[in-house]
Parts: C-alpha cells; structure tokens; sequence
C-alpha cells in the first residue's frame, strides 16, 4: 500500500495535465465554432487527405534513413568497450543537450542558396542545389534530429543480449550471418521497434522542422493544426479534430506494429 | 515515509511553480509592464530608458503576425499588457470586444500624433488605440539577380517563370491574398467570393515559383543574397538595404498597402496604468526618435519628424505625399465575419496545394 502512495503525484499530475487536455481536444473536435454538438469538422476532413498522406510519407521516409542508419551504428556501439564506447555513446547525446530549434535552424545556414554547402559545392564547380525549402531537407532535420531516439534503444537491446547466447549458436555450426540473422537480429526487435515509435511519432506530428527547414512550401499536420491555433486560419475545433483523427491513426499504426512484436518482451528507454 | 517524501516534493514543485509567476514582479519597484509586439520592430534599448524614469520593468515578447496574435489571444492567453497589432486587426478586435478602452489622461503625448492618423476608420472615436508606426508595402529585388532594366513595378514579376525557385512571399493570408487581388486590379477590401477564390487560384499557380512563404526570415533570405524578389514592409527594407547594399524597393503601380500599426491594451490586462505610461512613454520624442532610427520605420509624432535625419524625414516612401498615399495606396479595412472565414479556407487551400 505504502509504495502505492509515491505514485500518485504522478498520477494526479498527468490527469491534470495529460488525461484533462485529451479531454478538451475531444470536446472542442466535436463542437462548432458556435457552440452545441457538430460532426461538421471532420465532414470536411477530406479535403485534408493530402496533408496526412504526405506526413505519414515524410515521417516513414525519416523512420527508414534512421532504422538504416542507426541499426548498424548501434550494433558496432554495442560491441566496444572502454573509451571508444564512452566517446561515440557522448557524441550520440551530445547535440541533445543544444535546443532543438537552435540545432534545426542552423541546417538552414548549411542548406540555404549561398549556405555553407553550397558554397563548397561551388568550389568542385557543382550547383549552386536548391537544397532549403524542400521535402527533402525536411526529411534531413527529422532524421538529424531524431536519430539518437533509433540509436540508444537498440544499442540498449544489442548491449544487454548475453554473450553465451551468441557462443552457443557458433558452437552449433552457426556462421556470423546467421547468428546474426537468426539470434542477435530477433533479440533486438523490442529495440527496433521502440526506435521506430519514438522516431515516427515526433516525425508525423512535427511542425517547427517544416517551418523552419521547408519554408511553408509543404503542408504537414504540424503546421495544419498550428494554423488553427496560432497561424492564419483561426479554428480551433478543427484544429482539435484533426489532431484527434492523427492521434487515431498513429494508435492504430502502434497497434499493428506492437502486434509483430509480440512475445517479445517490451522495452523502454 | 514514502507518503511524506512525495508530498513534500509535490509540494516543493508547486512552490517552485508559484515562485516562477511571482518572481518577475517582485525585483522592479513599480512592477512591470507585459508588451507584445512583431519581431524586429523596437529599439530594446529603450526599456532601460523607461525603467529608468519610471521604475517599471518591461517584459518583451514578439510575435509574427497579426493573424498569430489574434490566435493567441482568442485562445485566452492572457498576461499581455501592451500589444501592437495593425489597423485591419485592431478593428476585430474591437468588434469583438477584445479590447481595453484607454484612459487617454495617462497619454499626454497622444497630442504629437499626427492629426491625419487620428480617428482612423478602424478605431473612429479613437477609443483603443495610438499609433505606433507606419509604413508602406512593396517588393524588394536583388537588382544582381534579376535582368537588366526588368519592370519591377508590377506584382505580375512575382509570376515571372524565370525568377522560379527565387520568389519568396508572405507567410499571412492578409497580405499575401492582397497581392493576388491586386495583381487581378481588385480591392484589397473585396467581400466577393469570386475575386477572392480568383485570387487564390492565382497564388496557386504561383507555388510552384515560390521559395518560400517567410515573414522575418526574409532578412537573411534577401540580405545573404538566397533569393532574388520578396514582398515585405519598406521599414525592414531600409534595415535589409544596410545589411545589404545591392537590394532595391519598388511599389507596384496596380497599388499596394499603407498601414497603421498602433498600441492597444487587451481585455484582461492587469497593469493598466503601466500600460498607458508605456503607450505615453513611446509617444514621447526622445524614445519615439530613438525608436524610429533604429527601426527605421515611419513614426506618427510631429515632433520626431522636426528633428529626424533629412534624408529619412524626405524618403517618399517613408513619409509619402498625400497623392502617393491616396491614388496608390489602400488601407486593410476590418472584413466582414464570413470573408475572414473564406480567407480562412482559401489559406489553407493554398498551402495544402502541391
């Protein structure tokens, strides 16, 4: 009983502050402008099929690079030890610890007409590209800005797998690609997929990468919602019910993944 | 035990909470004053000046657009003292009842403004407001990066397929759907849904020239040389033009918008009083001056005219002639409730488009 009670300024905190809201959204999706119970935001939910498609494209894209990218590096991190460990574990946090904003607006100094890429292109005789205000520097800042979030997990899994498992597969006549494929790849999957959440989530639902990296040339539910709120189309309730409707489809895409991993045991951070 | 640990540290985290609210009132002797204006758009310096003679402190928060500020008030913020949106906003919010009638006793200097910009159409009593600034809209080009003798006082440039990729416009509904409806040789005050929904169709053909739809990123879009033709306000013209010497200003002659911005106090305020001596405070010459060179847009005080620069004080686009403000201008009138929702919808539509 005792050890129940230290949980419940949490518990009181996130019904202040995670359940309440929820609630709000849910109110203000399904009334008007004028007040009384209205399906009419999501009647006109359609028109916005473009804007979730290219969201959950952008955000799949980014999860990819990062699964690709990450996979691998975590893998090697997890084999070292002693200093280049500690170094490349430091070198994965450290742009943590820098804001995020700050860190995605410098890639616009990188990425712009006269940026300092284009200036080195420049010098080989390339370009100038048109790299700022496109699709694909905004897959650049989410896969930037969420890879540590695909790294740690999985490194976390790989580091934790022990080591008798591995020599008892090579003891049967297993080479490295199946040992791989067979023992450490099926092992790490809670990581990968844990990785995939906590890079796709924050991906689908970004605005502030698309604003500053994609010069509102390309729509996302980011920015649709923030428009409802703080930006040039006032409307709060469909503000709300396109959330509630991104909050759905992102629910039911973890569902389904959970449910290739199941038996797997859960893992978090 | 355990029952005890957490309540005290909920209990220190509601302390601490309490004490972030509290703490910035407590260290100014006449406490503070919450001011809310666009980005780089006052001479910061001046706080210090204000607190100085009044021993009130100034927190200073910015934002992007009118369209923003109206966001974030409508959505009940609170805590904003002073705010400075433009004309056409000021007028909603009046009509809207989201504004503090002022105690014009507190604003002895309202006196200095110019007597043209008193009982605007949007605030006709002059009940809400005192101007802050003034300016004119137009485009700024890089004359490096576009042809030699190109026609640049026409809005059709900015549909010109050769500067593709080097466009940028507005990232408001307001004045980007002006520009449309100009270069189409309407009224910026349309109420037809045609010439409205016309307009879009215009800007929709454009997207794919655009390079981006900026507000206060366009500084470093045109002073770093990024892009060759934008739209913005003549003010952060002559500040781009200092950072960048190359750039040019044109107005269109299809016409293009002059604007009042002025200082309101929204409903809701809690400093009042501080909030008119702030108003009162940049109605007065040294601040006002102080201000207008800085910023280098257009100030309503007669007497910060008298003693400007010369060469700002006879910028005819800065401070333009009666004829120029009237025959090629047009101000933002306040647009009936169902064309703000059409603007709205049709906003959306344009960004979702391609």
């Amino acid at each position: 009983m005792k050890s129940k009670a230290i949980s419940y300024p949490y518990v009181a905190w996130m019904a202040l502050f995670v359940v309440a809201p929820i609630v709000i959204i849910v109110v203000y999706a399904f009334t008007a402008a004028g007040g009384g119970f209205s399906l009419e935001n999501f009647h006109s939910m359609a028109q916005y099929a473009t804007a979730f498609g290219r969201s959950f494209l952008l955000a799949a894209v980014a999860t990819v690079v990062c699964l690709l990218a990450g996979y691998p590096l975590a893998y090697f991190l997890a084999r070292e030890r002693g200093w280049i460990h500690r170094m490349a574990t430091m070198l994965i946090m450290l742009p943590m610890w820098m804001n995020f904003l700050l860190r995605t607006y410098s890639w616009k100094f990188l990425l712009e007409r006269n940026g300092l890429l284009n200036t080195l292109f420049g010098l080989i005789g390339l370009g100038p590209f048109q790299m700022i205000d496109t699709q694909g520097a905004i897959v650049l800042g989410m896969v930037y800005n969420y890879l540590p979030y695909m790294v740690l997990p999985i490194f976390s899994v790989i580091a934790k797998i022990d080591p008798k498992v591995v020599e008892a597969a090579q003891d049967l006549g297993a080479n490295s690609v199946t040992v791989f494929r067979r023992v450490i790849f099926p092992l790490s999957l809670p990581g990968v997929l844990s990785g995939i959440t906590m890079v796709f989530i924050p991906s689908v639902s970004t605005f502030a990468i698309s604003r500053l990296l994609g010069g509102s040339k390309t729509l996302l539910l980011g920015n649709l919602i923030d428009m409802q709120f703080l930006g040039s189309a006032y409307n709060p309730h469909l503000g709300s019910a396109v959330s509630l409707v991104m909050m759905v489809i992102v629910m039911v895409c973890m569902a389904v993944m959970n449910h290739f991993g199941d038996g797997e045991e859960g893992v978090t951070l | 035990m355990k029952k005890w640990i957490s309540l005290a540290l909920a209990g220190a985290s509601l302390m601490s909470l309490t004490a972030c609210g509290g703490g910035s009132a407590a260290d100014a002797s006449n406490g503070v004053v919450n001011v809310y204006n666009w980005g780089e758009y006052i001479d910061e310096s001046i706080f210090d000046d204000f607190t100085a003679q009044t021993g009130i402190k100034v927190n200073y928060t910015t934002f992007e657009s009118n369209e923003a500020l109206y966001g974030k008030l409508a959505g009940g913020a609170t805590g904003y003292d002073v705010i400075i949106p433009s004309d056409y906003m000021i007028g909603q919010m009046i009509e809207e009842d989201m504004l503090e009638p002022l105690d014009f006793d507190n604003i002895p200097n309202f006196s200095d403004i110019d007597e043209t910009l008193k009982n605007p159409a949007y605030d006709p009593e002059n009940l809400y407001s005192v101007p802050y600034m003034f300016g004119t809209l137009g485009i700024i080009y890089n004359p490096t990066m576009v042809d030699e003798g190109e026609d640049m006082e026409t809005w059709d440039v900015l549909w010109n397929e050769k500067y593709s990729g080097d466009i940028l416009m507005f990232d408001n509904s307001r004045d980007t759907i002006g520009i449309a409806l100009k270069k189409l040789g309407y009224s910026y005050n349309t109420t037809d849904e045609a010439e409205i929904t016309a307009a879009v169709d215009e800007l929709i053909a454009q997207r794919p020239l655009v390079q981006a739809y900026v507000m206060d990123d366009i500084f470093e879009k045109m002073e770093g040389g990024n892009a060759a033709i934008g739209v913005y306000y003549y003010g952060d013209y002559l500040t781009m033009h200092e950072n960048n010497e190359d750039l040019a200003f044109a107005v269109p002659r299809e016409g293009t918008n002059r604007y009042v911005d002025a200082m309101c106090i929204p409903k809701g305020c809690e400093n009042k009083e501080n909030a008119e001596a702030f108003i009162n405070f940049m109605c007065s010459t040294d601040a006002g001056l102080k201000n207008c060179e800085a910023t280098y847009y257009s100030s309503p005080l007669l007497s910060v005219r008298e003693e400007l620069d010369e060469e700002l004080a006879n910028d005819p686009y800065a401070y333009p002639d009666a004829t120029f403000a009237t025959e090629q201008c047009e101000v933002y009138n306040v647009l009936p409730a169902e064309t703000r929702t059409l603007y709205n919808d049709q906003w959306v539509r344009l960004m979702n488009a391609g």
